[in-house]
C-alpha cells in the first residue's frame, strides 16, 4: 500500500490520518535520508503504531528510522494510562539497550604511547563476544536485588559513585522493577551475563574530542578541550532482557490474540490490564540490569586506565558524562491539549532529549538541559548533543540514538572484509580495532550504516536536540 | 533439494528452510538457526538433548522451537550438529514437536563461534506447503 507522505518543511514530514488510524504520523528527516527509508517497511510501520489504542498526538520516526519488528527503530509513541496500551515490540528485545559516556582529564598524546596495553586490559577485564560469560556470579537472591536497585545495588558494592548514579538516567533504578515478573528462563539466561558486552553492534570505544560546538554546555558536561579522551559504552540487557520480551510476547498473544492487529508484532496488552502492569514491571527489572552491566563495564574500564597509567584517584579523574536508555517504555509526565498526564512513553531505538527545568534530569543539568549521547559506528564520529525544550512538543522528548544502518549483513560481510577495515582504520584515521570475530567487524564497517553527520543535521534542525561537541574514536573493541 | 538459504536483510538474519514434510523443514530450520553460530558441520556430534515444545499454531511451534535451541545456547552453550526423530502432531488446536537434538557444549572444545542470535522474531514468518514442499521463512534478531 502506497503511504502517504506530506512535505511539512525539510526536515519534517507528515503522514496524515486516514482509514485505521488513530492519530498522525510524524517522520523527522532529510530528502537524502528518506531515499533510503522508502526502500524498506519503516513508513507501514510507522502507519500501522500510530492506529494503536490509547495513542497520543502523533506517532513519530526519528532522523535515524529504520525498520524494525512492528514498531519502526526510531519509533516513539506515548500511550493515555486508562485507555492506552504497552507493547514490547514499542521496547524491542534489548530492553535497556543504551549508552554510557565517560570523560577523563587524559589527552590524546598522554594516552597514544600505551593505547594497546590500556586496550588488552580492557579485553582481558570486559567479557566481549558471542557466548562469552561473565566472571561475575549472582546468587538468584542477590540477583533479585541487583534487579530490584539498579545502581543503588552497583553503590553498595563498590561498581559505582553516587556522582555515576546521578548522571544516569533515572539514576539507574526505575522503580517499577519487580523480580517476582521474571520467569526462570530470564534468570537463567541472565544469571551468567551480568558484566559482558556481546556482540553485533555492541562496542566500547576510547574517543578523543575532535569539535566543540558549544563550549560552556560542553564545559558543563565535562569536556574542556580538543584531543580531550572520552570513552563510550554502548550494550544492554543481554539474553536476559530478550527472554523477558519473548515471554510476555507469549503471555500477550496467549491473553489476547493478534488476529485485529495490522501486524503480530504489535501485540499489546492495555496498561491497566494485570498482564501490561506484569510486563511494565518485568520490563523496568530488565532495565535496572542494563543500567548495572553497562556500569560494571564502565567501572572496569576505569579500573583500566587506573592500572595501566598509574592513577591515584580514578574516580576524579575519570567522570561520568551520561548514560542513557534507547529501547524503553516510561511514565512520564507530557502536556496534552494543555493538561498534564502521566503517559506510557515508548522509545525504541530513539533516545530521551528533554530540554531545561525537566525534573527528570540530575540537578547538576538541570539549568542546560540533558545530554544526548549519539554514537555512530566503528570508524566514524559520534555526537554529544543537549537536549530542547521544543523536543518535548515535537517527539514526547525524543531524538536519534544512532545511524540507522543502510547495508545487510550479508552485503556488508561480502563488501568488506575484516581485515581491510582493521588496516584502513588504523592507516587512514589511526583508530585501533580490537575485535573477537573478524566477522562482527566486517558487518558492523561504517558503510553499512547510514552517514550518522546527516542524522545530526536533521536532528538539530528540527530541532530535538542541540549538537554540543563530536568525538571521533582512537581506539574500538568489539564482540 | 536445498536444505536452507540465507537472505537479504538489513539489521538481521533472515533465512528460508525447505522440506518434504512439516518435520523435515522444521529441522532443516534448526540447522539453519544452528548455523548463524557455527556451520553444524563443524559440531561434534557426542552429546545430545531432548526438546520439547509445542504452540497454538504452527508459527508459535516454530517461534518455540527455534527458542528453546537459543536458550540451550545461552544457558548450556550446546551448538547443534544435527536433529533426529523429530515428531510433530497436533491434537485439540495444540501442536506439540519433540526432537532429539545431537551437538556438543562449549565447554569441551574450543569453537569459534560467528554470530549471536538474540531472539527469535514473529517478522516475515512464513510456514508454508508449496505444490509438494514445505517453506520455512524466519526473520532472527542479532
Amino acid at each position: 500500500m502506497d503511504i502517504e507522505l506530506k512535505k511539512i518543511n525539510d526536515f519534517v514530514w507528515e503522514i496524515p490520518k486516514s482509514g485505521p488510524m488513530k492519530v498522525p504520523a510524524v517522520v523527522y528527516s532529510s530528502e537524502k535520508l528518506l531515499k533510503v527509508i522508502k526502500k524498506d517497511q519503516t513508513l507501514e510501520q510507522l502507519r500501522n503504531v500510530a492506529c494503536l489504542k490509547g495513542i497520543q498526538n502523533k506517532a513519530y520516526a526519528m532522523p535515524d528510522a529504520h525498520q524494525g519488528y512492528g514498531f519502526p527503530i526510531g519509533g516513539v509513541a506515548a500511550f493515555d494510562m486508562d485507555e492506552g496500551i504497552i507493547s514490547p515490540g514499542g521496547v524491542g528485545f534489548d530492553i535497556n539497550c543504551g549508552v554510557k559516556m565517560l570523560t577523563t582529564q587524559f589527552y590524546l598524546e598522554q594516552i597514544k604511547p600505551k593505547i594497546k596495553q590500556l586496550i588488552n586490559e580492557i579485553f582481558n577485564n570486559v567479557p566481549v563476544g558471542v557466548g562469552r560469560k561473565s566472571d561475575l556470579y549472582l546468587e538468584r537472591k542477590e540477583f533479585n536485588e541487583m534487579l530490584e536497585n539498579g545502581l543503588k545495588w552497583a553503590l553498595s558494592k563498590g561498581y559505582c559513585t553516587k556522582d555515576d548514579m546521578k548522571r544516569t538516567e533515572e539514576e539507574g533504578c526505575i522503580e517499577y522493577a519487580d523480580p517476582s515478573k521474571i520467569s526462570e528462563r530470564a534468570y537463567s539466561r541472565g544469571k551468567s551475563q551480568l558484566c559482558t558486552l556481546g556482540a553485533g553492534n555492541h562496542f566500547i570505544e576510547i574517543q578523543k574530542v575532535d569539535e566543540i560546538y558549544d563550549v560552556d554546555t560542553a564545559k558543563k558536561f565535562g569536556i574542556e578541550k580538543e584531543n580531550q579522551i572520552c570513552f563510550t559504552v554502548h550494550c544492554g540487557s543481554r539474553g536476559f532482557g530478550h527472554q523477558i520480551a519473548s515471554d510476555y510476547i507469549k503471555k500477550m498473544e496467549s491473553e489476547y490474540g493478534f488476529e485485529n492487529l495490522p501486524d503480530r508484532q504489535l501485540i499489546n496488552a492495555p496498561i491497566k490490564s494485570k498482564l501490561g502492569q506484569d510486563y511494565l514491571k518485568a520490563m523496568s527489572a530488565a532495565a535496572n540490569f542494563g543500567f548495572v552491566n553497562r556500569q560494571i563495564i564502565a567501572h572496569r574500564i576505569r579500573k583500566a586506565f587506573e592500572k595501566v597509567f598509574g592513577i591515584e584517584n580514578p574516580q576524579e579523574k575519570i567522570r561520568m558524562l551520561y548514560g542513557i536508555c534507547h529501547n524503553i517504555a516510561k511514565i512520564e509526565e507530557h502536556i496534552i491539549d494543555g493538561k498534564t498526564k502521566n503517559l506510557c512513553v515508548h522509545r525504541k531505538g530513539a533516545t530521551r532529549s528533554f530540554g531545561p527545568g525537566r525534573k527528570e534530569i540530575p540537578e547538576v543539568y538541570r539549568d542546560t538541559g540533558q545530554p544526548v549521547l549519539i554514537p555512530g559506528t566503528m570508524g566514524t564520529a559520534s555526537y554529544i548533543l543537549v537536549g530542547t525544550k521544543k523536543a518535548e512538543e515535537m517527539s514526547f522528548g525524543s531524538s536519534a540514538h544512532g545511524a540507522g544502518r543502510v547495508m545487510s549483513r550479508n552485503q556488508a560481510k561480502r563488501e568488506f572484509r575484516a581485515e581491510e577495515i582493521q588496516s584502513k582504520l588504523k592507516q587512514e584515521k589511526d583508530i585501533e580495532l580490537k575485535g573477537a570475530s573478524f566477522k562482527g567487524i566486517a558487518e558492523e564497517s561504517p558503510g553499512a550504516y547510514k552517514d550518522i553527520d546527516e542524522v545530526i543535521k536533521v536532528t538539530k534542525e528540527a530541532g530535538l536536540a542541540k549538537p554540543v561537541a563530536r568525538v571521533v574514536p582512537v581506539a574500538v573493541i568489539k564482540g | 533439494m536445498k536444505e536452507y538459504e540465507f537472505l537479504e536483510h538489513t539489521a538481521d538474519i533472515k533465512f528460508r528452510a525447505y522440506g518434504k514434510s512439516l518435520e523435515n523443514v522444521f529441522s532443516n530450520a534448526a540447522l539453519a538457526f544452528g548455523s548463524i553460530l557455527i556451520k553444524p558441520e563443524k559440531v561434534e556430534s557426542n552429546e545430545e538433548k531432548i526438546i520439547k515444545v509445542n504452540g497454538n499454531d504452527e508459527k508459535s511451534l516454530l517461534y518455540n522451537f527455534l527458542e528453546e535451541l537459543l536458550f540451550l545456547f545461552d544457558t548450556e552453550g550446546f551448538l547443534l550438529n544435527n536433529i533426529e526423530n523429530m515428531k510433530i502432531e497436533s491434537k485439540d488446536k495444540v501442536f506439540f514437536l519433540k526432537a532429539k537434538a545431537k551437538g556438543d557444549f562449549t565447554k569441551n572444545k574450543k569453537y569459534e563461534l560467528e554470530t549471536e542470535p538474540k531472539a527469535v522474531t514473529y517478522n516475515e514468518m512464513e510456514v508454508k506447503k508449496e505444490k509438494s514442499n514445505y517453506i520455512i521463512q524466519v526473520v532472527i534478531d542479532i
